[in-house]
């Protein structure tokens, strides 16, 4: 006898038309409508009643760019995006179930504005909010800030000894960064607002606390101006490729985005990442380890090959990824999903290669397939993003406790 | 001949965290939850308004070295919960107060760049400078600017903005499949930027949106302030709602425009309104009446007479006379991030013509402060109301109001559904929206229309 199945959790990644640089050119795609709202909220519309966890929306503090550490003045891919924070804010008050997790770069910007600008995307999904953090170790951003000068990376890329040395900084100060933003999201009790009317007094000052933090790079003294979101803390998640963003994920995140490409990968990235949350003293809270993949699905493998190829082709070059690239059905998907989920991680961000086509083929195709399996929810069961994900809304660490 | 009736703009201010706003009312819903935000913008909207607004404050307030809880206390993000409007408004125009000093000109020129686009053409800044390091505590650049540097910077943070708003023309993305040309234009996007407060260059990531750039205010009062507003914005939020104040204010500002080149109707003057209906006036007057004890408590009274003493007056009786100690003229430290404490600039003064107001109308503290500092800009029936908001328009008091009710989120409510049918029958306020951007609402070109704002390369 088997055991029962655990079901797994799937976010989908939207960042433009999808994920290969040719994807604009598919004719199922609507490049010219990436400025619009409506697109946004076609999108998540989908990925909701495919009763997915959580999107996740792609940002930049520069133009986007098939080169690591630099712009490249292509002109044959999508160029120019909106700031995801407000893009999850304009679709979140048309969705009802699904968790809205936008990118905010950690290097350029300020955590008490991002602090309540995640509180209030709480407040304005009703308890579904999260947030991606990334680090923007690119000179070229760095120069539209004008505030600091980074080194140039190595050419090796961020993943050899030299990059990594080169952006701990940056995820050292990312970690800061996460730490401010959730101070400043318990920095108001609860039950602080009390409409006093006898007193007269509309809060209870009491229950609103400085957070006092001093850094490396920033010093917040709070409280946040926007009292405790819904969800107590909104999600915290981060991708991570490497021993120094594992670190940022154990010490830091709800979920953490990892790239391995077969099991024995997942298997050592799930035990890392484990060991420096026992070193971090968080071996007792979830964190999720979700992996990444890129995915080009048809009912016929040949034609989700022959698709990637037409876009390799239509590209000059074949589409390289970070991620493991999938290609084939959804019934082979899912084989492979259970197969990571058995080697340790809880769920997946699906990378659509088109996303007018690789959607609807997750939300209509792959989730299916994974509810046939007893893998998958086949009905929202809670109301907020950790609801969802089994996290319990925590306690104020700045409550006082009761012995 | 008489000259054409002027139309009347209105706009809707959401009730702020001072002592406008009366929590206690047993109408008083949260001024947190989106569903206060989205109730408060749909009745603007279903009165065809202009804009909402929503001001500002990056720090609590406090008095006396403690958080200040008399008033409303908390709001949410402005970017955020404005572009979550967009999603349940059509029409109505999204106005944000942005602070120039804590914040970057690329961040916010794409956030409102973005929000311009999610929401159709309806995105305005109101353009604000601050310089207290007490705010400045709670970021990255910490300190804060030199008082003389404000506007300086507030004036090359709006230049660089703009630069970037027009680093695209809004004619590169061709999104042509069957060329596979994406952009025509490699560089779309590039800026540099060097100056006194920024040394900036690179790319813009935001396609140029609706309307180009988001309508700018400019809020504040002093020279300065002025001449800000008459080179650069397309409105001031003003404080002039009265009839000779008002009309002063009017005619100074306007009166400064050709030196810009530019024309009277380039720049709306847009006072902040407050209100009380009654079904007639007597009924509004002693409405209003009953509203200001509200909003002036004696604690209330005893904490606003502390702006002008800069004094701890905790130990005084807000129903007894006023103090005959002078207010202390040091470096005002008694009330921390609150704008207000500069309307008084001569403290000595400002003391004097209160405690000899005070003992001419035998008014106790909380009566002084009830009297001087709160009475509503206009109070009457609906049909009172309509016909001094028309008049004052007019007569060139301002081009409309923003309205502050004092209850949220239905204290628009009431003027929606009595006073705007009155302003629609005498024909100075539209029965429709005719155009899509906050642009076309309030009659401003389009800056492409305008003038010229690329230099030719």
């Amino acid at each position: 006898m088997t055991s029962t199945p655990h079901p797994l959790h799937l976010a989908v990644a939207l960042d433009g038309t999808g994920w290969h640089p040719a994807s604009w050119r598919e004719p199922v795609s609507r490049p010219r409508d990436l400025l619009t709202a409506g697109y946004w909220a076609d999108l998540v519309a989908e990925a909701e009643h495919g009763l997915l966890d959580l999107v996740t929306i792609e940002d930049g503090l520069g133009p986007q760019s098939s080169r690591l550490t630099e712009p490249d003045d292509r002109t044959d891919q999508v160029r120019g995006r909106l700031d995801a924070v407000l893009v999850a804010a304009r679709i979140a008050p048309r969705t009802r179930h699904i968790g809205v997790v936008p990118t905010v770069v950690t290097t350029h910007t300020e955590p008490f504005h991002i602090s309540k600008a995640i509180a209030t995307l709480d407040y304005v999904s009703t308890g579904r909010a999260g947030v991606r953090v990334q680090i923007g170790p690119r000179p070229n951003e760095a120069a539209h800030f004008g505030r600091r000068s980074v080194p140039s990376l190595p050419a090796g890329g961020y993943n050899t000894p030299e990059g990594q040395e080169a952006v701990r900084g940056h995820f050292d100060e990312a970690a800061d960064y996460v730490e401010v933003v959730r101070r400043l999201w318990d920095s108001w009790e609860d039950d602080a607002e009390i409409r006093d009317a006898a007193t007269g007094r509309f809060v209870d000052r009491e229950k609103l606390h400085y957070i006092d933090f001093e850094g490396e790079h920033f010093r917040v003294k709070g409280p946040s101006i926007t009292p405790r979101p819904p969800q107590g803390q909104p999600i915290v998640s981060a991708l991570a490729h490497a021993t120094v963003p594992y670190r940022l994920v154990a010490r830091a995140a709800d979920i953490g985005y990892v790239t391995p490409h077969d099991s024995d990968q997942a298997r050592a990235i799930v035990a890392e990442i484990r060991a420096e949350q026992a070193l971090a003293g968080r071996a007792d809270e979830t964190v999720h380890i979700f992996g990444d993949l890129v995915v080009f699905l048809d009912d016929d493998p040949a034609e989700a090959a022959a698709r990637r190829e037409r876009l390799d082709a239509l590209a000059g070059e074949a589409y390289t990824s970070d991620a493991r690239i999938f290609t084939g059905t959804p019934s082979q998907l899912a084989h492979l999903l259970q197969e990571f989920q058995a080697a340790g991680l809880s769920g997946f961000r699906l990378r659509p290669a088109v996303v007018g086509h690789d959607l609807p083929a997750i939300t209509r195709g792959l989730v299916p397939e994974l509810q046939r399996r007893g893998v998958f929810r086949s009905a929202y069961e809670a109301d907020t993003l950790r609801g969802l994900l089994g996290l319990a809304r925590p306690a104020n660490r700045y409550a006082a406790t009761t012995a | 001949m008489s000259k054409p009736l002027k139309q009347i703009h209105l706009a809707a201010h959401f009730p702020g965290v001072n002592n406008t706003t009366v929590w206690s009312d047993p109408a008083a819903g949260s001024h947190i939850e989106f569903s206060s935000f989205a109730h408060f913008a749909r009745t603007a909207e279903r009165a065809k308004f202009d804009f909402l607004f929503l001001a500002e404050g990056l720090r609590l307030r406090e008095q006396g070295g403690k958080i200040y809880d008399l008033d409303v206390v908390g709001r949410p993000d402005t970017f955020t919960v404005l572009a979550a409007l967009a999603a349940v408004t059509d029409h109505l125009g999204l106005t944000g107060t942005i602070n120039s000093t804590f914040n970057e000109p690329y961040e916010v020129a794409r956030q409102f760049a973005s929000l311009d686009h999610l929401s159709g053409g309806r995105a305005a800044w109101n353009v604000v400078t601050s310089w207290d390091a007490f705010t400045g505590e709670n970021f990255r650049r910490g300190g804060f600017l030199p008082q003389q540097e404000r506007y300086s910077r507030a004036r090359e943070f709006l230049e660089t903005a703009n630069e970037l708003f027009d680093s695209w023309r809004g004619d590169e993305i061709l999104a042509d499949p069957s060329t596979g040309a994406f952009l025509s234009d490699a560089k779309a996007g590039s800026f540099a930027h060097t100056g006194q407060h920024f040394d900036i260059h690179g790319q813009f990531n935001v396609p140029r949106s609706p309307q180009g750039r988001p309508v700018i205010f400019q809020a504040g009062d002093s020279e300065e302030g002025r001449e800000f507003a008459a080179s650069s914005a397309d409105a001031i939020f003003s404080r002039y709602a009265t009839l000779k104040e008002g009309q002063a204010f009017y005619a100074d500002v306007k009166g400064r425009l050709p030196r810009y080149g530019r024309e009277r109707d380039h720049l709306l003057i847009l006072p902040a309104a407050s209100f009380v209906l009654g079904d007639t006036d007597a009924e509004a007057e002693e409405i209003a009446r009953d509203v200001r004890r509200q909003q002036v408590s004696g604690a209330t009274a005893i904490k606003h007479l502390e702006f002008v003493w800069n004094r701890d007056l905790s130990g005084y009786d807000p129903e007894g006379p006023l103090p005959d100690v002078d207010p202390d003229l040091g470096e005002h430290t008694v009330a921390r991030g609150r704008a207000q404490v500069r309307m008084y600039r001569d403290p000595l003064a400002t003391a004097r013509e209160w405690r000899e107001l005070a003992e001419a109308n035998k008014w106790s503290i909380r009566d002084l402060v009830i009297e001087t500092g709160n009475r509503q800009t206009f109070v009457g029936s609906p049909a009172t109301l309509a016909g001094t908001i028309n008049d004052f328009v007019q007569a060139d008091v301002s081009d409309g109001f923003i309205l502050v009710p004092h209850i949220t989120p239905g204290g628009l409510d009431s003027f929606a559904d009595q006073v705007v049918p009155l302003l629609q029958e005498r024909g100075v306020y539209r029965t429709e929206y005719e155009g899509t951007t906050l642009r076309d609402h309030l009659g401003l070109a389009h800056p492409d229309e305008r003038h010229d704002v690329r230099s030719a390369s």
